[in-house]
């Protein structure tokens, strides 16, 4: 009977869901072993087990609003890491270059958006406001353009069909190149984001509910809508434009697109200016929350479990990976953190993505490797 | 015609199998060694101290990630790492046992930093490539984290420094501040040659073949009887030690004292990675070209381009440095993709046949 | 052609320079300063940077250096990056610095064991190792006015002052927010006996370097405990972005009291309104109302020979840069009046830097009158633990709030002495002082 009924369900439920609902299964196991645990008296108060186990789940079961509050701090890092992991898979879809200066493109592009505007208002006299600020980004996203038709020029061109380590290598190098001419031109200070100006909105909104509070920065709702639009707008234009389709056929296949008369230039072109305009819009929110510097350069490297949980080549698991990776890591900074003496944030989420790794190596959405002698 | 090894017979299978079975490069070799002898005592201290040891320390774990990365094709992003492993196990050794000569601690340090790449290393048998390189960056990140957060690793320092204490051998001061720096450079030399020749029987023995296996195809190697297993992890354990050591010198030798968890950061790792591809992946010559390329070269352009006039100090130089690195990297990986060993070895080509061109 | 000139007019302008600089070399004080224009906290020390450089154009200009002697001014890049600080500390080897100024502590625990061997103090003011006050253990490097124990003492005391007395201290939850560093870690040893003391609950929150602008799990961590004061001992791009996490996770910001490091215009600005109430710790007056601060602007900054913006002068780092070279110009004059040489060496410079006597009259002297509390380096105390106060950002600039805090010096000197023991122990053969002691004038 229930060999029956799994086959009839099995064209509505998709491995990938069984695997789901197998996992959610285990874990509700777990939980209630936990709870039984707790309640036989096995793991007292003050034990290791009570510690690791119980206390943080109390912990969230006490302060729903606190839970609540580190859900959507978790829920915005994830949409920021996505963001950055979304430039790393565009590249790496449609060029096989895993591109390790996407960070300081973040940080290139926002100090271009700012700097220009400080430019603008300070030494040419015009007047600061959304006018000029609109005009830098214009001038930021410009310089995105320029940038990515220089590195296809300059750096991919020449380098075609190497080793993807040889690939990484150069990017480091543009890396090295970045940091210093962008010092070079607008100096090492950081600088502030021109959050007003650009329009977006600034202040937050308090929650009174579940008996505490919640804080939900205005910012912070522009910024996952924005992502949003941004995902979505960057799926349809793969999916429905002829620019899009072109880039499609390459990701699949350089000899193939080239043989129907695709441009790989002009595509390589393309897709790292939407990495560059994706860098400039995570380069915008970070600084809007914090402030637009050089150490800004090492978020980007968080991007990195979100790719490999992800997987390299995947949008979807770019999107995924970021909200797991991100959601995880302030759970488990806030909740286990304090057991380890905190700041244990820049390895969980590596933790949490070889994890994942064990289990599908190719990570959550990747296509599936098949090696052949 | 310099370089030419026509006329040199091997006349027995031990001739065949020598390091260096051309006469050509047994000389060179022998002058290089002579030069690194002399070497100390005709450059200026500021050479010494800044470009020759750094080099010396940092080219041991160049090696170290070449046999990872060159010879088995598992790229590691870990490196500063273990580096790291090695320098607070040579601390902690010679703290607790202070009787025991420190040379013998640096090598020591290097079982541990294995100890831990081994563990480290074990996801390697589920993953390979790029995913590889980004799950080894949790071992970077944990063991920098841990040498901030475990105090006894430092002796519970209030600074949450090491210092390097003042260790002999034969009673000349070898680590510590009084110690000349020929004497730290010719121990450090000592080390390097030691380790590059375990490094090169290693790879060119039956370990290294099946390490070169693992790289052209792990699926191929395993068909062929290879453990993949053993082999992988030996790579890493091998590769470790060598990082283990290198942070012992570098910490011990060089520094002279770290400030726990700055020193052994990811930027580090990122740079010996990339002294080996520059170098040139699977070559042992490249690896010291590599370590070159990201020791001396900026020390160099910073510190010598106002000796020769052109005025630029401070953090001017600083960033037009890191411009001139980064934009030659990416001609020297668009010239010649397999590192400078490569134009090193069409250089012996071309002596080999000159004057004609080929 | 084009190429031929070019190299000639390279040699030509070499030759000048080398000509130039021998010259200079024999009657001008070589003074190598660190600092870091680049990296990750650049934000913190540019405007240090330009403090001192600016001051020391500034005495060039105006005064033709320091006792007729002009001070050959250098600045040496380190990213805050060790290797590079060595790098530096070699560089002013070999030009014959007369003082070592490390801007980092690890390159100040890499320097000092060489001090003594290469004949250069080392000055580290504020920062470093704190055991390093102790002048009979370590006679060649200084750390004045103040040391990282001193500061959590006496935010302790400033806590204790708006609570109203220290026995309101009790069940109260006090945190440290750290960069995890030696750095941030330093005032925790302090902070422990003070909360056994007292009975206040100490919670630590560590901001890895690699998070320091991604704060928001230890901003929530503190929600959770009902953290009442946060101290913040951090640097660089984390102090701005913990005074926005702070105002976006409701916590009151003029709660939140920053470490002398963590008082940049800079740190509290990026934040708007919302930064209006953080605190910082501070040893000397901001603004530019002081006459050496505009003989700077006279000088240097209006011959466009700074690298600073104009209205950047007189912030809380730029002062605190000018402070630092008023202390190393008093010390070179020293060393000038106790040796009678022009040009002294780093030999006579650690002399004069013992002799240090900063008397309300020599600040004035110097051209900022009242800008610092005064204080008086011995053989024994290089620290001198003078006091600090607390300022207040109104949303513009900062703003006095506390009378000044003496830091206790009965509980603080004991444990440094301590420590300098423990250092000297540690590292089997450090030398006995031999240094004569320089008798105050």
């Amino acid at each position: 009977m229930s060999a029956v009924t799994s086959s009839a369900l099995r064209p509505l439920l998709s491995p990938a869901l069984m695997a789901t609902l197998k996992g959610l299964g285990i874990l509700a196991a777990i939980a209630l072993a936990i709870v039984l645990l707790v309640h036989s008296g096995a793991m007292p108060k003050g034990s290791i087990g009570h510690k690791v186990l119980a206390a943080p789940f109390i912990d969230m079961w006490d302060l729903p609003d606190l839970l609540v509050q580190t859900l959507w701090e978790g829920l915005v890092a994830g949409v920021l890491y996505a963001l950055i992991a979304l430039g790393f898979v565009l590249i790496f879809k449609a060029s096989g270059v895993f591109n390790f200066a996407q960070g300081i493109m973040v940080v290139f592009s926002a100090l271009t958006l700012v700097g220009s505007y400080e430019i603008m208002t300070q030494r040419m006299g015009l007047p600061p406001g959304t006018v000029v600020a609109i005009l830098a980004l214009m001038i930021a996203i410009a310089t995105m353009f320029v940038l990515a038709w220089l590195v296809e020029r300059i750096v991919l061109r020449p380098l075609v069909n190497q080793n993807e380590i040889i690939m990484l290598m150069a990017t480091v190098g543009l890396t090295y190149f970045l940091i210093g001419f962008g010092e070079y031109i607008f100096g090492g200070n950081p600088k502030v984001m021109i959050t007003a100006q650009l329009g977006l909105p600034v202040g937050q909104t308090q929650f009174n509910i579940l008996g505490g509070r919640v804080n939900i920065q205005h910012l912070d709702v522009a910024a996952a809508v924005i992502a949003s639009i941004m995902i979505a707008g960057l799926a349809f234009f793969f999916q429905y434009t002829r620019i899009g389709r072109a880039l499609r056929a390459v990701a699949d296949s350089h000899k193939a697109a080239l043989s129907v008369g695709i441009s790989l230039n002009q595509i390589w072109v393309i897709v790292w200016f939407t990495a560059g305009v994706v860098a400039l819009v995570t380069g915008i929110m970070w600084g809007a929350r914090s402030d637009v510097s050089f150490a800004l350069e090492i978020i980007a490297l968080k991007a990195l479990p979100v790719l490999i949980l992800g997987g390299f080549t995947s949008v979807p698991g770019a999107i995924v990976g970021g909200l797991i990776i991100g959601i995880g890591e302030k759970m488990g900074e806030g909740y286990w953190g304090p057991l380890f003496g905190g700041g244990i944030e820049t390895w969980l989420a590596y933790v949490i993505a070889l994890g994942f790794l064990l289990f599908r190596p190719q990570g959550l959405f990747g296509e599936k490797i098949i090696e052949r002698i | 015609m310099f370089y030419r090894e026509t006329g040199q017979f091997k006349t027995n299978y031990t001739d065949d199998m020598a390091i260096f079975p051309i006469r050509q490069d047994r000389i060179g070799i022998a002058i290089i060694l002579a030069i690194a002898l002399i070497l100390p005592f005709v450059v200026s201290e500021f050479v010494l101290k800044t470009i020759l040891l750094p080099f010396l320390a940092l080219s041991v774990a160049v090696i170290g990630l070449n046999i990872l990365t060159g010879y088995t094709g598992l790229i590691s992003l870990g490196s500063a790492g273990f580096m790291g492993v090695g320098a607070y196990a040579c601390y902690k050794l010679t703290t607790i046992f202070p009787e025991v000569n420190i040379i013998i601690w640096i090598f020591a340090s290097g079982f541990f930093a294995a100890a831990v790449g081994v563990f480290f290393g074990l996801p390697s048998l589920r993953i390979k490539g790029l995913y590889l390189a980004v799950a080894t960056l949790a071992a970077q990140f944990f063991l920098q984290w841990a040498f901030v957060r475990i105090p006894w690793l430092f002796n519970y320092n209030p600074s949450g420094a090491i210092e390097v204490p003042l260790r002999t051998l034969f009673g000349m001061p070898i680590t510590g501040p009084t110690a000349e720096l020929e004497v730290k450079y010719l121990i450090c030399l000592g080390f390097v040659i030691g380790m590059t020749w375990l490094a090169s029987n290693l790879v060119h023995g039956r370990i290294g073949r099946s390490w070169m296996a693992v790289r052209d195809m792990d699926i191929a190697a395993e068909l062929m009887g290879i453990k993949l297993l053993n082999a992988k992890l030996l790579a890493f354990a091998v590769s470790s030690f060598f990082c283990g050591v290198s942070g012992a010198l570098f910490v011990f030798l060089y520094l002279g004292g770290a400030e726990a968890g700055t020193e052994f950061a990811i930027r580090l790792s990122f740079l010996i990675l990339f002294a080996v591809i520059i170098g040139g992946t699977g070559s042992m010559i490249g690896s010291f070209f590599g370590t070159a390329f990201i020791v001396a070269l900026p020390t160099i352009l910073k510190f010598g381009a106002p000796a020769i006039g052109i005025a630029i100090t401070g953090a001017t130089a600083e960033k037009i440095v890191l411009m001139i690195i980064g934009a030659l990297t990416i001609y020297l990986l668009i010239v010649e993709p397999h590192g400078l060993a490569r134009l090193w070895q069409i250089m012996k080509q071309k002596l080999r046949v000159w004057p004609f061109p080929y | 052609m084009m190429f031929k000139k070019l190299a000639l007019s390279a040699t030509v302008a070499a030759s000048v320079l080398t000509a130039g600089f021998a010259a200079q070399a024999q009657d001008a004080i070589n003074f190598v300063h660190n600092t870091y224009r680049t990296g990750a906290f650049s934000g913190s020390g540019i405007p240090v940077g330009d403090g001192t450089r600016d001051y020391f154009t500034m005495l060039n200009n105006r005064d033709g250096g320091i006792g007729g002697v002009k001070i050959n001014f250098e600045e040496c890049e380190t990213a805050y990056d060790t290797r590079r600080s060595v790098e530096c500390y070699e560089q002013g080897k070999a030009k014959n610095t007369v003082l070592y100024v490390p801007w980092s502590t690890g390159a100040t625990l890499a320097a000092i064991p060489r001090a003594h061997i290469d004949k250069i103090p080392i000055f580290s003011m504020g920062y470093g190792l704190s055991a390093s006050a102790v002048g009979d253990v370590f006679p060649w490097v200084f750390n004045m006015p103040i040391t990282y124990w001193d500061g959590a003492n006496a935010f302790i005391q400033h806590v204790a002052q708006q609570e109203g007395g220290f026995d309101k201290l009790k069940g109260k939850t006090i945190g440290l927010l750290h960069l995890d560093a030696p750095f941030g870690k330093e005032p925790i040893p302090i902070l422990e006996a003070l909360a056994k003391q007292h009975g206040f609950n100490l919670k630590l929150y560590p901001v890895a370097p690699a998070e320091m602008q991604n704060q928001s799990s230890v901003w929530l961590t503190i929600r959770r405990d009902r953290t009442d004061w946060v101290y913040n001992q951090g640097w660089g791009a984390m102090n701005p972005t913990a005074v926005r996490e702070a105002a976006r996770g409701g916590f009151p910001v003029n709660r939140l009291v920053g470490v002398w490091w963590a008082g940049g215009d800079d740190d509290a600005r990026p934040a708007g309104d919302a930064g209006k109430g953080y605190r910082a710790l501070n040893w000397h007056q901001t603004g530019a109302n002081f006459p050496v601060i505009q003989d700077i602007i006279k000088h240097v900054v209006d011959r466009g020979q700074s690298l600073s913006a104009k209205e950047k002068v007189g912030e809380n780092l730029y002062n605190r840069g000018v402070y630092q070279a008023i202390i190393i110009a008093e010390a070179i004059k020293n060393a000038q009046a106790i040796t009678g040489k022009k040009v002294i060496n780093g030999e006579d410079m650690r002399r004069g830097l013992e002799a240090l006597n900063m008397t309300e009259a020599k600040w004035a002297a110097a051209g900022a009158p009242a800008f610092a509390s005064p204080f008086r380096v011995t053989c024994s105390d290089h620290n001198s633990q003078s006091a600090v106060y607390v300022m207040e950002w109104d949303g513009k600039a900062w703003k006095r709030l506390s009378a000044d805090i003496q830091p206790q010096k009965e509980q603080v000197r004991p444990l440094l002495e301590e420590a300098a023991k423990a250092f000297a122990t540690s590292n089997a053969g450090w030398p006995a002082r031999t240094e004569a002691c320089q008798n105050n004038s």
